[in-house]
């Protein structure tokens, strides 16, 4: 039978109309027509704006009628739209009063904050026409993908081995070999998958694929007239659209059905997909900032606003959105829930997270409402939820996210301590053991898991990791800022030179320090993060904030992979050790006893003498041995894994714990010899000759493993 | 848009010539979804179709899972270069057998 609801009740301009459902926010396809919704709590009046694909001025205009508005939602079907080619907006009325907070101005067409496509930037880096009126435009989208019995892996949190990447950066340049026109796509990742199994992660983390503006505050290098652009993507236009540019089906609007198949391709390899998501600004900026949306639909309701009605700022780019409002709460909340749901992402890396705690005045929350909702969240059960818990108003909290037993962070301390021990700093022995088991002195207490523990050396924020061990000091005039931007506490070592030098003593420290970071990273409890491009040694030149290069800069030069062979099979072959063994992988904190009487303590202290560590504040060198039959907390056999590091400037004789009885050492990794011998697939790892002691090199890490 | 359908032996031959997008779409929507009956061997040939938009690969995708449905089969002929690529990066061109000439993709109903 044919639903009644098909017929419209209304005309207006030429367009049948009824009233529509509140409920989904947004434009959502039903019988006949398109039901719009859109909320706003201060403003008067609602205009619906239609335009036809790309056209400058819209093909009809039609105003709410008074009986369409329930609450402060305005909704309506409108009768017989070419769903295809249709772009929407809507003109807001209500008062314009600066220090009320009220921005509404009915000569602007706003962007639904709620649109799944956005069209406007399609093609990444063609200059837009400035002179349109509405540059970023909501598209209608289709739900029809085929997912073919694709689901979220669900794969435990500690089990991931995560790889940080920017979509363009990734395959941008011609040295990809991928494709001209997929380059720099989410197309060219698909065209990688071979190589990200290859390197063994299980999961990628995208930097920010949600719409942004690569345009916004595009400007000429002063001096160099290089173009700059917001290439890192920290800026959202929109919370519920893919990049088009990102696409290389982008102009035909077909981004949701490309990004949907790279994570469903992901999927079935193994690899999670978790998406990098920025809620704690827009890119709508401060008060001389562009209005696109959320300023001119409820400015009051979607910003922390002053008093006086100027932008709390402690994003540190304009704006702070007002996460903790009711309203803008279920915004995330349904936001999160379609990408889970519309998208099957495996989860979401939190950008300045610390914002989602703070109250409507900034004030941080005991119990902050938004954090507790994504914990609890029924479509978001499964997801991993990861917070960069610090934000640039000067609240960090690593080690005090309220995380609701479900909440990981960015282990920002586990940077430092592993920075600063590598570099042969005295006084980090301590914090060093705690970074290797998880930093049961952050978690344990407030009973959370090691996996709580995001563990990373590197990331996009800072130096790569061949820039770590070759600078000392950031070189960021490429960005046009004199150099105060990016991070000055980088607890980096040149090894003896600033930058690129050919002195062979130097190359050879700087790739042991490489080894050292990544042998570290990957025997570490927690969750290891590595960043793209530092499995083939890339640089940045010191650059160690290049969010607005979109150039060779920031662009992977695949030949890297050739040139550093050995190094890549370092790192390959560390990843897959890690994999191999459960051991590295504990899902409960270590007890520092043998809790299964089986004759080894869970995880063990060394020093250059066996069961003695040397704890004291000038110590450079720690060892620890994880005993196999503790792995997954007794629940898995493994084998006993022995890690010694000396960070001394002298080799030093090791005395070795005895291995099980019945088995012996046998080496997997040491980074003081040189390559082939500094690492072997695991599984062939050849015995030991001395199973007593061990010289070990300056600044070197050794990993034995018993069988 | 031009839609020639022919019958040859037991495969019925749908020539499209022109842009298939939201505007003609449903016209080709109209003539091919009958011709999707139980056994039916449907050859498309699109040798002729310079532009698809995504109304386009979404009837395609529609004439899949109604081929699919009635255990019929569908092969699509002569798809360019650009179109090809759009329908391996979203996902869509592993649905379908695809032949670049006549002659071969009626070699390919099994």
């Amino acid at each position: 039978m044919e639903r009644i609801d098909v017929h419209p009740t209304h005309t207006s301009n030429g367009y049948q109309l009824r009233c529509g459902q509140p409920f989904p926010f947004g434009a959502t396809i039903v019988p006949g027509g398109v039901n719009f919704s859109i909320y706003s709590s201060h403003s008067t009046a609602c205009t619906l704006v239609l335009f036809e694909k790309r056209a400058p001025q819209p093909f009809v205009e039609i105003p709410f009628p008074e009986s369409f508005r329930i609450g402060n939602v305005y909704c309506m079907v409108v009768f017989d739209l070419d769903f295809e080619n249709l772009e929407y907006g809507y003109r807001m009325e209500g008062p314009n009063n600066f220090q009320q907070g009220h921005w509404f101005d009915p000569s602007k067409v706003l962007l639904d904050p709620y649109a799944k496509v956005v069209s406007g930037r399609d093609v990444w880096g063609t200059q837009p026409n400035w002179d349109d009126i509405y540059q970023h435009r909501g598209r209608l989208s289709f739900d029809d993908f085929d997912w073919e019995n694709d689901s979220p892996l669900d794969v435990p949190l500690e089990d991931m081995v995560i790889y940080e990447m920017h979509v363009r950066g990734f395959t941008k340049d011609p040295s990809s070999g991928v494709k001209e026109n997929h380059r720099g796509t989410f197309a060219g990742i698909l065209a990688k998958i071979p190589y990200l199994q290859e390197l063994g992660i299980n999961t990628v983390e995208l930097m920010p694929v949600f719409e942004f503006d690569e345009f916004e505050h595009s400007r000429y290098h002063p001096e160099t007239g290089e173009f700059l652009v917001n290439y890192w993507g920290y800026s959202t236009v929109n919370f519920f659209a893919p990049k088009a540019g990102y696409a290389a089906t982008g102009k035909f609007g077909m981004q949701i059905d490309e990004l949907k198949n790279l994570v469903k391709e992901l999927h079935k390899v193994g690899i999670s997909v978790i998406l990098d998501v920025v809620f704690n600004h827009t890119a709508e900026g401060n008060e001389r900032g562009p209005t696109i949306s959320f300023r001119g639909l409820d400015n009051k309701t979607y910003y922390m606003l002053t008093p006086e009605g100027y932008y709390f700022n402690f994003s540190g780019t304009g704006n702070t959105l007002n996460c903790n409002n009711p309203i803008v709460r279920g915004m995330v909340l349904d936001c999160l829930r379609y990408w889970t749901a519309e998208f099957h992402i495996d989860g979401f890396r939190f950008d300045l997270a610390s914002i989602l705690g703070r109250d409507p005045w900034g004030y941080p929350l005991a119990n902050p409402p938004l954090l507790e909702t994504l914990a609890f969240d029924p479509i978001l059960a499964r997801s991993k939820l990861i917070a960069e818990a610090w934000d640039a108003g000067g609240l960090y909290q690593v080690g005090s996210f309220p995380s609701y037993g479900r909440w990981a962070e960015w282990n920002g301390k586990y940077r430092d301590s592993v920075r600063k021990f590598i570099k042969g700093d005295a006084g980090v022995i301590g914090e060093m053991a705690q970074r290797l088991q998880g930093s049961p002195d952050l978690y344990r207490g407030a009973g959370r898991p090691p996996s709580t523990s995001i563990n990373f050396v590197t990331a996009h924020d800072g130096f790569t990791l061949a820039d770590l061990v070759a600078y000392n000091g950031k070189h960021n005039y490429a960005n046009g800022e004199n150099g105060n931007d990016g991070a000055n506490d980088n607890y980096s070592w040149n090894c003896g030179v600033e930058g690129a030098t050919d002195n062979p003593d130097i190359l050879k420290l700087r790739a042991r320090q490489m080894r050292n970071a990544i042998a570290i990273l990957l025997v570490s409890q927690g969750v290891p993060m590595l960043l793209m491009g530092d499995e083939m040694g890339k640089t940045q030149g010191g650059n160690n904030n290049t969010y607005c290069h979109d150039s060779p800069l920031n662009w992977l030069n695949w030949h890297l992979v050739e040139q550093n062979q050995d190094w890549f099979r370092f790192v390959k072959h560390c990843i897959a050790f890690r994999l191999a063994h459960p051991v590295l992988r504990n899902s409960e904190h270590f007890q520092n006893c043998d809790y299964l009487g089986v004759g080894f303590p869970d995880i063990s202290w060394h020093g250059v003498k066996a069961w003695h560590a040397d704890w004291s504040s000038d110590g450079r060198v720690l060892a620890f041995m994880l005993c196999g039959q503790h792995a997954k907390g007794g629940r898995v056999k493994d084998n006993q894994i022995y890690v010694a590091m000396n960070m001394h400037y002298e080799s030093l004789w090791f005395e070795l714990p005895a291995p099980p009885v019945g088995t012996a050492w046998h080496v997997f990794a040491n980074t003081g010899a040189q390559p082939p011998e500094d690492i072997h697939a695991p599984g062939q790892e050849p015995p030991l000759e001395s199973q007593s002691s061990l010289l070990i090199g300056d600044r070197s890490v050794v990993i034995l493993i018993a069988k | 848009m031009d839609i020639q359908i022919n019958q040859q032996e037991d495969i019925t031959v749908v020539t499209l010539s022109g842009e298939v997008d939201a505007n003609t779409a449903p016209k080709i929507h109209e003539v091919i979804l009958p011709l999707a009956e139980p056994g039916a061997k449907i050859l498309l040939d699109m040798t002729a179709v310079p532009y698809m938009s995504s109304a386009g690969l979404r009837l395609l995708l529609y004439l899949y899972r109604q081929t699919k449905g009635n255990s019929a089969q569908l092969v699509l002929v002569g798809l360019s270069e650009e179109l090809l690529d759009t329908m391996a990066v979203t996902g869509f061109l592993d649905f379908f057998s695809i032949c670049p000439t006549l002659a071969e993709g009626k070699n390919a109903f099994s």
